[in-house]
C-alpha cells in the first residue's frame, strides 16, 4: 500500500505503476460531465478556471446529498469515459496530475497522460457508502448551480484507489483480463 | 370492484424508493457469498468483500448503496377489477418518487429535457410501465436504474438465420465491450423476441427476477446457464480488473415474434441489484 498526499508532482505520478494500491490523503476536487464541459468551454473562451488544477486530482463523482450529521452521501466513482473529450485539454493546459474514476480511457487521454505525467486511478464502482467514510470534509468551490455536478473540494484520509493506467500507458484492465481469459 | 385511492400510493412509492436504494435482497447476499467462494483472483475477492461490506454499511445506516440512485423505473401491475380514485395514478407515483428521493437523501439525476439538460431537482418524472392483469390488486415495483450499466446496454435486430449462436455472439460482444463500465459483477438481462421496443422491455424485466433463479422454460434456462458460463470465461472479473466472476447471473425473458424477426436486447444491472415491490 502506497500513501500519497496531494498535491503530487510529476515524479511521484511517474513512480506509480498499474496495479499499485494507493491511499490518497489531502484535498481532491470533484468534477463530472457538466463541470467538465464548463471548464472546457471556459478554457476555449480564454478564461481562467475557478480552481487551480496544477498537480491536483479530480474525482469523477456526483455524490448523494449528506444526511444530517454526515459529511457527504454515497460517493463512488462514475464512468470516466464520458470525460474523455475534455480531459486531454485539462492535462495539457492545466497539468492535471491525477484522475479517479472507473472504466477505460481513450487513446487521446492516455497519450496526454504519458506526455505530461498524469495517472489514472480506479475506485470501486458502486462502493459509494464505503468510500464516503474516507471523506472528512466536503465544500462546494465552484458551479454550485449544478447541484450534484458542482465542483467540491474534498478532504480525504486514506482514500483507497488502484492505479488503473500509469504514466507509461500500462493498463490494468488489459493485464487483468488476459490473465483470467479462457475463451 | 375494489376501490384504491391513489393518495395511498404516494407513501408506498416513497418507501420503495428509499428501500430499493439502501437495501439489497436476500438473493443478493446469497449470490455475493457464492461469488466470493468461486473467485480465483485475490484482488477480485477483495473487491467482492468490499462490495459486501458496502452493502452492509448502507443497510445499517439507511444510506444509498451507490451515489447513482438512478432514474426511478416503475412497473405497475393493475388488476382490471380495481377502480382508481382520488386523482391520477401517475401523478401519485411521481409525488412518491419526489418525496422518497428527497427524504431519503438520494441523488437527483433526472434532467428536464435530453438536450436542454436542466436538473428537475426532485428526480421526477419516473419511467412508468403499466400492465393490466386479472384481479383486484395494484402491484408496484420500483427499480432505480443507474447510468453506468444502462449506457452500455443495447438492442439488435438479428436475422432469424443467426439463431441461438447469433444471440450468444451478440451478448458476449456486449459484455466484452462494456468491460468495467457496468460495475461488474453484473446481472445480465437478456430479452429475446417481440419487436424493437418489446425486446428492450423484456431485457429490463429480466432484471427483476431473483438472482440464482432459472427461467421456467427448460430451453431458456439452459441458454441462461450457457451464457453465464461463457461470460465468466471472458476474464473481465469484478470491476473488470481480471477474474472469474464477471456476472452474478444471466436472466432471459422471451416473447413471440414475427416470422422475419429475431430481436435481442441486453440490459445490464450493476452489482447493486436494486428493486423493491409492494401490493396494495
Amino acid at each position: 500500500m502506497i500513501k500519497i498526499t496531494t498535491p503530487i508532482d510529476e515524479a511521484t505520478a511517474r513512480s506509480l505503476k498499474a496495479g499499485d494500491q494507493v491511499l490518497i490523503n489531502g484535498i481532491i476536487y470533484t468534477g463530472r460531465d457538466a463541470a467538465h464541459k464548463r471548464m472546457f468551454d471556459a478554457l476555449k473562451a480564454g478564461q481562467e478556471l475557478p480552481v487551480d488544477l496544477r498537480d491536483q486530482i479530480i474525482y469523477y463523482v456526483g455524490p448523494c446529498p449528506a444526511k444530517p450529521g454526515q459529511v457527504i452521501g454515497a460517493a463512488g466513482p462514475t464512468t470516466s469515459g464520458r470525460m474523455d473529450a475534455y480531459t486531454p485539454t485539462l492535462i495539457r493546459e492545466k497539468y492535471l496530475r491525477g484522475m479517479i474514476g472507473k472504466g477505460g480511457r481513450s487513446p487521446e487521454v492516455i497519450k496526454a497522460m504519458r506526455d505530461i505525467g498524469t495517472v489514472y486511478f480506479l475506485a470501486i464502482g458502486g462502493a459509494g457508502a464505503l468510500l464516503a467514510q474516507r471523506i472528512k470534509k466536503a465544500t462546494v468551490v465552484a458551479y454550485e448551480d449544478l447541484g450534484p455536478e458542482a465542483i467540491y473540494c474534498l478532504v480525504v484520509e486514506d482514500f483507497p484507489v488502484i492505479v488503473g493506467i500509469d504514466c507509461q500507458g500500462n493498463n490494468l484492465y488489459t493485464i487483468g483480463r488476459s490473465q483470467y481469459r479462457q475463451l | 370492484m375494489k376501490e384504491i385511492n391513489v393518495q395511498d400510493v404516494i407513501p408506498v412509492v416513497e418507501r420503495l424508493c428509499i428501500e430499493s436504494c439502501t437495501l439489497l435482497g436476500e438473493d443478493w447476499w446469497q449470490a455475493i457469498d457464492q461469488a466470493i467462494a468461486r473467485e480465483e483472483s485475490t484482488i477480485g475477492r477483495d473487491i467482492l468483500s468490499q462490495l459486501k461490506e458496502n452493502a452492509r454499511l448502507a443497510a445499517t445506516t439507511s444510506s444509498a448503496i451507490c451515489q447513482d440512485t438512478g432514474i426511478a423505473v416503475i412497473f405497475v401491475e393493475l388488476g382490471q377489477d380495481v377502480r382508481l380514485t382520488g386523482g391520477n395514478l401517475y401523478d401519485a407515483i411521481n409525488e412518491g418518487v419526489r418525496r422518497g428521493y428527497t427524504k431519503g437523501y438520494l441523488r437527483k439525476s433526472v434532467l428536464n429535457d435530453p438536450l436542454i439538460r436542466k436538473n428537475t431537482g426532485d428526480n421526477t418524472p419516473a419511467i412508468i410501465h403499466t400492465h393490466i392483469v386479472n384481479g383486484d390488486f395494484l402491484k408496484i415495483t420500483v427499480a432505480p436504474k443507474g447510468a453506468g450499466s444502462e449506457n452500455v446496454s443495447g438492442v439488435k435486430m438479428l436475422k432469424p438465420s443467426e439463431g441461438v449462436e447469433g444471440i450468444k455472439r451478440y451478448v458476449l460482444q456486449m459484455v466484452e465491450e462494456a468491460g468495467g463500465n457496468t460495475c461488474p459483477p453484473t446481472l445480465v438481462g437478456v430479452g429475446i423476441g417481440g419487436d424493437l421496443e418489446e425486446v428492450a422491455l423484456l431485457a429490463k424485466k429480466a432484471l427483476l427476477r431473483p438472482l440464482l433463479q432459472r427461467h421456467p422454460l427448460p430451453h431458456i434456462a439452459q441458454l441462461e446457464e450457457e451464457l453465464l458460463t461463457m461470460i465468466n470465461k471472458t476474464g473481465i472479473g469484478p470491476q473488470a480488473l481480471g477474474g472469474r466472476i464477471t456476472a452474478l447471473d444471466v436472466h432471459i425473458e422471451v416473447y413471440p415474434t414475427h416470422i422475419a424477426c429475431l430481436p435481442v436486447a441486453v440490459n445490464f444491472q450493476c452489482h447493486a441489484v436494486r428493486h423493491a415491490e409492494a401490493v396494495l
